[in-house]
């Protein structure tokens, strides 16, 4: 396992000791994850794990078993003696296992016993990521384990001051950010992931500017529509706060707008006919609005009723923007 | 949250106050600082800012509080209603 040092005796067994040092093989495995290479099988083996030289007063945390949570955890507590334990999620992050339950009352219950945690430790108390609370009913934990849950900080990295400021957290730990880079570091695997409707659609759109207009076209309507999709994913994305609305679905159809008049007016937009030049305006942001849509995923702050409500609205109106868009091209090829 | 605000009046978060014990733990998961302490008990102070991930109402001892508690995502929902009506190839794909 990555890290991996030796072995502890602890309690009645012995448990596997790891470094803070992370390799360049655990970096660039997170790299690789970041862009949707083996991201499913980025993973460690759950159980109880010792950092430093832990005893059986130290304290214990726990996280899942996605190694790029695993590396962030221990990399954060170089230099501490805690123990980790951590959970059995598949492979998936601490919050999105929470959302899913994996990262749950029932497992924590489970690879407590599992790991004899009772038998290592003398205190019974766990150290939880505050975005794994989705998935863990403390009181539950409480009444079936023993051990008591608090709930410390978002981040890895505020953990080293957590455990300096008496295991108190401040209010900076208990909130959530969305900076630039928190952006920026998920757009590639978005990227990755919208491969497999993109793909397809390019080529609709070659095909059917083929058949209208003829190969030069095609081309042209192809890099046209990879602008809109490059927009709604990396674009809208990056400039978030920046658009003044709250519906993402409304911020990927601004940004794609302005994507669009760039587009007239590099690509001499002033040569394309009425019809075509509409149906441009029409269809662009709506596959730009499409992408920032489905942004939400990655975000930090949007809500399933919101999410819900920008689809009722939002979908019907993209699929008639590109049925009109359609409409035009079609109508103006045949007139 | 700092420089970011979801849509208004639509977050389904519910708090029945009359049954909150104020224990505090609803402070403690929510990432969005939704809820305040007053007079010894739990109030809701900024209900549009949930993204109603559910930590608050699992993690409330007296059950107190209610919400229609969900992943935020499109592509997420989508897959969710495939999967309702059971519309062949659908069965995960997006985050895993």
């Amino acid at each position: 396992m990555p890290g991996f040092l030796g072995w502890l005796q602890a309690g009645p067994g012995r448990v596997a000791r790891i470094g803070s040092g992370l390799s360049v093989a655990d970096h660039l495995g997170a790299c690789l994850a970041r862009w949707g290479v083996n991201r499913m099988n980025f993973l460690v083996p759950p159980g109880l794990y010792a950092i430093g030289q832990p005893t059986p007063e130290a304290p214990v945390l726990v996280t899942a078993n996605y190694q790029m949570s695993y590396d962030l955890v221990r990399r954060a507590l170089a230099g501490r003696d805690v123990w980790l334990l951590v959970l059995e999620t598949f492979g998936i992050n601490v919050w999105c296992a929470a959302g899913k339950g994996t990262f749950g009352t029932e497992e924590l219950v489970r690879r407590i016993e599992l790991s004899g945690l009772a038998g290592v430790v003398s205190h019974r108390r766990l150290i939880l990521p505050i975005l794994g609370a989705p998935g863990v009913a403390a009181h539950e934990v409480k009444k079936r384990s023993g051990f008591s849950v608090v709930y410390a900080t978002i981040r890895a990295d505020d953990l080293p001051e957590y455990l300096d400021n008496g295991q108190v957290s401040t209010p900076a730990m208990r909130e959530l950010t969305f900076n630039w880079y928190d952006r920026l570091v998920l757009i590639p695997v978005e990227g990755v992931l919208a491969l497999k409707s993109v793909a397809p659609a390019g080529a609709a759109v070659y095909l059917a500017a083929l058949l209208l207009g003829g190969a030069a076209v095609a081309g042209s309507a192809l890099i046209a529509y990879l602008g809109a999709v490059f927009t709604g994913i990396v674009v809208a994305p990056l400039l978030l706060p920046l658009v003044p609305v709250r519906s993402f679905a409304v911020k990927g159809a601004l940004c794609g707008l302005l994507y669009s008049a760039c587009l007239y007016a590099v690509a001499g937009g002033a040569q394309w006919s009425r019809p075509v030049a509409l149906a441009a305006f029409l269809a662009l942001p709506a596959i730009s609005s499409h992408h920032a849509l489905n942004f939400t995923g990655c975000s930090t702050y949007t809500s399933r009723s919101g999410v819900k409500k920008e689809m009722r609205l939002g979908l019907p109106a993209m699929g008639c923007a590109l049925v009109a868009a359609l409409a035009l091209v079609v109508a103006a090829a045949f007139s | 949250m700092k420089g970011f605000k979801y849509l208004k009046d639509v977050a389904t978060l519910e708090l029945d106050r009359s049954l909150c014990i104020g224990c505090g733990r609803c402070l403690e998961v929510c990432p969005h600082q939704v809820f305040r302490m007053q007079d010894q008990r739990a109030q809701l102070a900024e209900k549009d800012a949930c993204m109603e991930c559910g930590a608050c109402a699992l993690n409330c001892p007296v059950a107190a509080l209610r919400v229609d508690a969900g992943v935020g995502c499109a592509s997420g929902l989508i897959n969710e209603w495939l999967r309702a009506r059971k519309v062949p190839g659908f069965g995960g794909g997006g985050c895993g």
